[in-house]
């Protein structure tokens, strides 16, 4: 098939675009989403959470070529036969784009990789990981204006239907193409460009610039609802494409009203031990970090 | 054909004829979930097959 634009080979189909056409295309939904949600302006410093991953290279990609102040932080979280190669992915993407990111470890912030604490505790790694990736993300983002995440369509109407079918209260908070907006300032701003993109298209779009060659895959990622939840949101995409972006702009036309259920969980107290924001007297992080004997 | 599962990271020599949806449907993979790849070529779910290409097909979910 033909691209709708052109009379070059189509890429994609529904719309059918050429790859110059669908490169266009998906650049111009970014920017329609940062201006759509006024997620940020070029005055401001951004901070990309970065994993070395298609999405959050994007972001990167993108912002900077859109102009924008960024800078990447990576988390090492210590897990083998994955980090060090996305790791790699990133220097050399840093490299080639000329993006400069930072990298914190979880093994010089806790003295302990996340595959040493997953031998010594049957908790979830993925839950482990999400809750420390989030307290060095907080410490090392204060000098900035806004951290800017991979999130993409598929992921936020997964976490939508996690919350419906677990009633994970506690995902509500992070739901949203903007997140962190409190008033008393102990939150940086969380934004979401890639919002209204598919994980499809992003790496479509990694593929076609070329910003990413390799497969790396979490040797954790299997084992999560998330990833069941993944696999039956693509079944049903297949058979009635728009499945995912209905479910999003479901979401977004009932922000307010949903998110409120969760407000109560997520009022802000500082951690006395670590003095991040916490729901608790103590944050989740630190709570583990004492289990596990580590503080 | 020679077919090299990305995710699997595995090799395949299978006999086939038809569009990519319908090796797509062969091989039990969902559609939304790769890209195929030919010749670095990016292969739309109509295009025909003729039987000798090599084809790559690439995981769009990564992990992590
Ligand atoms: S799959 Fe789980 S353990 Fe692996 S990086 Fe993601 S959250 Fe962390
Ligand atoms: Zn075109
Ligand atoms: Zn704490």
């Amino acid at each position: 098939m033909k691209c709708n634009l052109c009379e070059k080979k189509a890429v994609i189909l529904n719309p059918s675009y050429c790859k110059e056409h669908f490169i266009d295309d998906f650049e111009k939904k970014v920017e329609e989403t940062i201006k759509q949600f006024n997620l940020f302006n070029k005055n401001e410093k951004i901070l990309v959470a970065t994993s070395g991953g298609k999405d959050s290279l994007t972001v990167l990609h993108i912002l900077k070529k859109l102009g924008y102040n960024v800078k990447g932080l990576l988390i090492d979280e210590g897990i083998k036969n994955y980090r060090e190669y996305t790791i790699d992915d990133m220097n050399e993407f840093s490299k080639k784009y000329d993006i400069d990111f930072v990298i914190k470890s979880f093994e010089e912030e806790y003295s302990s990789t996340l595959d040493d604490i997953t031998k010594k505790t049957t908790l979830n790694p993925c839950h482990i990981c999400g809750i420390f990736r989030r307290q060095l993300l907080n410490k090392y983002s204060k000098e900035y204006d806004v951290i800017a995440t991979g999130h993409n369509l598929d992921d936020e109407a997964q976490s939508i239907l996690m919350n419906l079918l677990k009633s994970q209260t506690n995902l509500l908070s992070r739901l949203g193409p903007i997140t962190g907006l409190k008033k008393d300032d102990k939150f940086t701003r969380r934004v979401k460009p890639l919002y209204l993109l598919s994980e499809k298209n992003i790496r479509l779009y990694t593929f076609l610039l070329g910003l990413k060659n390799t497969f790396t895959e979490c040797p954790y990622s299997s084992s999560s609802f998330r990833n069941e939840i993944s696999i039956m949101l693509n079944e049903l995409e297949n058979e009635n494409q728009g499945t995912k972006s209905n479910i999003v702009n479901h979401f977004l036309k009932n922000q307010d009203k949903i998110k409120k259920i969760g407000e109560k969980e997520g009022s802000a107290n500082l951690c006395y031990i670590c003095n991040e924001p916490s729901s608790g007297k103590i944050c989740n992080a630190c709570n583990i970090l004492k289990e596990l004997k580590l503080i | 054909m020679e077919v090299l599962i990305e995710k699997e990271n595995k090799k395949k020599n299978i006999n086939f004829r038809g569009n990519v949806r319908e090796l797509l449907e062969k091989l039990d993979i969902n559609p939304e979930t790769v890209i195929i790849i030919s010749n670095d070529q990016v292969l739309t779910e109509d295009e025909k097959l003729e039987g000798d290409e090599k084809i790559k097909i690439l995981s769009v979910v990564s992990g992590g």
